[in-house]
């Protein structure tokens, strides 16, 4: 006996439920009409959207050209800018401190010094007390205080500048005169190297109090990242270092911080980044003198973003308006470098994170 | 060793023991109250600054402040043209510059994340977040302004939205590629076509994040005053014509508060307090989002 | 939802674009803060006569310079006027509009508006870095018995290209030799010394917050802040102090009728303040935009014939009437692309 195909089944054999009418047969017309034309497979149905895909595709793809066109543009403008200057100058530009609107004459030393030079006070006091931060928000804090001061002090990155450059001048650069720098110049007074540190007209206005506000400035980012490194340290070297009878000091000094060294160096360059690219926290406090007088942190001095905001609006077309882009080259390109170290850094510290044991 | 000397010597041995460990005690308590110290600094400045602002801010508040118009110097007045020049601008900016950024947020995720393109678009995008926005400003003077002949507020929307599209990129590539691959795999299989896909699943999915990204970088802008000062200029009066000078409110801060007009330093502290309210807010709000999405 | 978001789009960005037709054009105009105090006042006092709104942005005049050659704004101000052939080089013209003075400023605890004196050799030398203290011998020897502190003394000046510096250091030029041949004039020159404020806005804010600093403002700041003053020793040999008959003593050498390029300082005449300066606007001859332009010179002649008693108030003096005659034919030169002119009468 051949086995009965499924065509011959008569349909009552079909497992129907008991509420199924016995008289009724099942409807299947796709499988009568199938059965009743050929075997063939059913037409392929067009892909949908077929255009629509390719075109999106297309716009997706534009607009990551668009960036890269962004960056070009950005850098084309400023190097056909600044030509003029660097035919003239080439690298000597860099060293010259001599800036004569009048003479025609320029060079880029004392803004890049200040650029700097500002950036260095900004870090030397940014850096400890965002670890002080870090190490309390991680350590030290109790549980209730951790959430709120740990979101204070993100949010506290998003303050705009200018708030920062309006308060240094209006209300810390007078308290900085008379509490810091007045004193400070008495007691130095006539000591050979420190002296000279302090020279200058004690008003509050300066390298020194650009500096201080950057610093204010710069401390919420590097907390923020510090103490996100911290938090990703596994509790287990932790705990194993005090199980052996460690201070906390000692877990943080030789565990957590050489643990997280590289994330800590990759927030520390970005922070310097933001404060080399600052404009509106250091113009309104650092003086916008063109000269480098002394070495003396108290004088006026300018830094490359104050430079430009300044005397870009009234440089004639000319050795001065392409002097002034020469610097924003040189600022894009320290910038820049910074900012490369400290994507590698953060990167291996990424690529470390995983081996959590 | 007779036992009188072993006893000796582990008494030696105790007090050595004893002694180190009450320095490497001493070294902590040190070090942990040098942080403190450093954190209560740090803090202290911050809080300084913000109650600064609050106290200024408030009390150069009025009904005024939002109803009039930029006075010449010694005069009553307000900042009506500035809020408003900010807000079309920093509107404008988003509106151009959200699109950008999500498409190509989207190549960056979704078309060929491994391609050169990508990794080269990456790259670049870094570079532009973190380029000073003076900088920026530079280049739009160049295109735009020098070449139209003319200051605008189109300019300076022009500005900002260069500086929304790097952290638009950002967070969009980083949010879709937090959605899980599953999801997308299902729609593929039911057919659906890739650009669907993108839209109705990846994106929908990520929406909070996306959504998060775009509230930082309107707050990023808010607080901009470098690229304005070249392209918007500023006005003295109210326009909501786009071609031509605009106010805005840092701008405006940045002219009164270097100014020695008592009633100009007034309203340039409530504008400033007004800008830190608008930015900690959408911060805020961008939190918000995010944790409830989760 | 998306509709809606999508019609307000759309509705906003009409609203941008749209452009309520103004009675007359309104224009931008940048440059010199000299003047701002009393051109900021003239706009908002003409904004509520004739609705026009003039947008005048104080960004200093070299930046004025700048824009207005970059025809991005409709008209520049500088206080440090063109010479002739710079005029036909560059293609603009000039026209004044009021005088006024440029004076030092200082900071000092216990002086008193009016109280100290200075001569032109010793603000030189000030400016030079060569007098640092304010108790110094040369500066007492000015002030007879007047208590000076020993105190480093805290020079403000112009970040920004200025004509107000142009006026000072063309000042300092006249009368300090030393200065003439390290420094020389100019709206931005290679300042030895000094912190640089923007605009005269700047330097005031400056002065005012520093303690024992000296800085050089034009006089309606001086007025409006109530800021020091110091007098100073004129070309005859008198000690002056800053006020309007001081300004017009001063100008009243000038020469109008011959060329409007006319410097002020160090005038013989023996009232005469020595720091006086007239500030201008500077035009484009051929104008694209000749509705702009005939806005711009409806405002000046509106500003001419009723703007007086505001300038008078903040101590600026006035064009007298038949200078104004001549400056209302000059403007005949400024003429459209067919060579049609421009101003309307």
């Amino acid at each position: 006996m051949s086995n009965p195909s499924l065509d011959d089944a008569p349909n009552l054999e079909r497992p129907v439920s008991s509420t199924f009418p016995t008289s009724a047969s099942p409807v299947d017309h796709l499988a009568d009409g199938a059965r009743a034309s050929s075997n063939l497979p059913p037409a392929k149905r067009p892909r949908t959207g077929a255009g629509t895909d390719r075109l999106f595709g297309m716009a997706a793809k534009g607009a990551a050209l668009l960036t890269l066109a962004m960056l070009i543009g950005i850098l084309g403008s400023l190097v056909v800018g600044a030509w003029p200057a660097i035919s003239k100058y080439g690298l000597g530009f860099l060293t010259s401190s001599v800036w004569d609107p009048v003479k025609d004459e320029y060079g880029g030393l004392v803004m890049i010094y200040g650029t700097l030079a500002t950036s260095f006070i900004a870090l030397v006091i940014a850096v400890p007390v965002s670890f002080g931060i870090a190490l309390f928000l991680t350590e030290l804090s109790p549980a209730w205080l951790k959430r709120p001061l740990g979101t204070a002090i993100e949010l506290l990155a998003a303050v705009p500048s200018i708030v920062y450059g309006m308060w240094g001048l209006l209300v810390f650069g007078p308290i900085l005169s008379t509490y810091v720098q007045q004193p400070l110049q008495r007691l130095l007074d006539g000591v050979p190297f420190l002296g000279s540190l302090v020279t200058g007209p004690p008003v509050g206005i300066g390298i020194l109090s650009a500096g201080i506000i950057l610093a204010i400035m710069i401390i919420p980012f590097i907390a923020s990242v510090m103490r996100d490194v911290f938090e990703v340290t596994p509790p287990l070297l932790k705990e194993s270092a005090y199980g052996l009878g460690s201070t906390t000091w000692e877990v943080v000094s030789k565990v957590v911080l050489p643990y997280t060294k590289a994330g800590v160096v990759g927030g520390i360059m970005l922070g310097l980044g933001r404060a080399l690219g600052e404009t509106m926290a250091v113009t309104f406090v650092i003086g916008n003198t063109n000269q480098l007088n002394s070495l003396s942190v108290f004088e006026a001095a300018n830094s490359i973003t104050s430079a430009l905001a300044n005397e870009f609006a009234e440089a004639g077309a000319g050795l001065h308006q392409a002097a002034l882009m020469y610097l924003g080259l040189v600022l894009f390109f320290i910038t820049f470098v910074v900012l490369s170290l400290s994507k590698l850094l953060l990167q291996r510290m990424k690529k470390s994170e995983g081996t959590k044991s | 060793m007779t036992t009188a000397e072993k006893l000796l010597a582990a008494q030696t041995l105790n007090a050595t023991r004893a002694a180190r460990f009450a320095s490497r005690k001493r070294v902590n308590q040190i070090a942990l109250a040098l942080s403190l110290a450093a954190m209560a600094f740090g803090v202290f400045w911050l809080v300084w600054i913000l109650w600064e602002t609050l106290r200024q801010g408030i009390g150069g508040l009025a009904l005024a402040t939002f109803t009039e118009m930029t006075p010449p110097p010694n005069e009553e007045g307000g900042i009506a043209n500035a809020l408003f020049g900010s807000l079309v601008m920093v509107a404008m900016a988003t509106f151009v510059g959200t699109p950008i950024g999500i498409m190509a947020g989207i190549y960056l995720a979704e078309y060929n994340p491994k391609g050169w393109l990508s990794s080269v678009t990456r790259f670049v995008n870094d570079i532009l977040l973190s380029a000073p926005s003076i900088v920026i400003g530079l280049f739009v003077y160049a295109v735009v302004v020098a070449y139209f002949k003319t200051f605008s507020g189109l300019a300076g929307a022009l500005a900002l939205a260069l500086i929304v599209i790097p952290v638009v990129i950002r967070t969009t590539e980083n949010m879709l590629q937090l959605v899980p691959p599953g999801l997308r795999e299902a729609a593929y299989a039911l057919g659906t076509p890739k650009w669907k896909v993108i839209m109705s699943i990846t994106l929908r999915a990520a929406r909070a994040g996306v959504v998060t990204g775009i509230l930082l970088a309107v707050a990023r802008i808010a607080g901009e005053t470098a690229p304005l000062l070249f392209t918007a200029l500023n006005n003295q009066f109210w326009t909501a014509d786009l071609s031509q000078p605009m106010a805005s409110l840092p701008v405006t801060i940045f002219k009164f508060a270097m100014s020695p007009y008592e009633n100009w330093q007034k309203l340039a502290w409530a504008g400033v307090f007004l800008i830190t309210v608008a930015v900690l807010g959408l911060n805020i709000l961008a939190r918000v989002l995010t944790r409830s999405k989760h | 939802m998306k509709t809606t978001v999508k019609f307000a789009a759309a509705s906003f960005v009409a609203a941008a674009f749209a452009h309520v037709p103004a009675f007359a054009q309104d224009v931008t105009g940048a440059g010199a803060s000299f003047p701002a105090p009393l051109y900021s006042k003239w706009a908002s006092d003409y904004n509520k006569a004739t609705g026009t709104k003039v947008n005048y942005q104080s960004v200093g005049s070299g930046a004025g310079l700048k824009q207005i050659e970059a025809k991005t704004v409709d008209f520049g101000a500088s206080d440090a006027p063109l010479k002739d052939e710079e005029l036909a080089a560059k293609g603009l013209m000039q026209f004044p509009t009021v005088i006024g003075g440029v004076i030092p400023v200082v900071n000092i605890q216990g002086i008193k508006p009016g109280d100290l004196k200075l001569s032109g050799q010793v603000l030189g030398d000030i400016y030079l870095g060569k007098i640092t203290k304010w108790n110094d011998p040369a500066i007492k020897a000015l002030n007879g018995s007047l208590e000076l502190p020993d105190a480093t003394i805290a020079p403000v000046r112009r970040a920004d290209g200025s004509g107000t510096s142009f006026l000072f250091t063309n000042y300092l030029s006249k009368v300090n030799t030393e200065w003439k041949s390290k420094v020389g004039e100019g709206t931005a020159v290679n300042w030895p010394v000094g912190t640089g404020g923007k605009g005269n806005e700047g330097v005031a804010a400056f002065v005012k917050q520093l303690p024992n600093s000296i800085g050089y403002v034009e006089y309606a700041y001086v007025k409006q802040n109530k800021m020091t003053f110091a007098q100073m020793q004129n070309a005859a040999g008198t000690f002056v102090s800053p006020e309007d008959t001081a300004f017009k003593a001063a100008a009243g050498a000038a020469q109008w009728d011959k060329s409007f390029y006319q410097v002020l300082t160090n005038q013989s005449d023996k009232g005469a303040w020595p720091i006086t300066g007239a500030t201008f606007i500077l035009m484009q001859k051929v104008q694209d935009k000749p509705a702009n332009a005939a806005s711009v010179l409806k405002f000046f002649e509106w500003a001419y014939k009723s703007g007086d008693k505001t300038a008078d108030d903040l101590d600026y003096v006035p064009m007298p009437d038949s200078v104004k005659a001549i400056i209302a034919k000059s403007w005949g030169e400024i003429k459209d692309t067919s060579g049609k002119v421009v101003a309307v009468k």
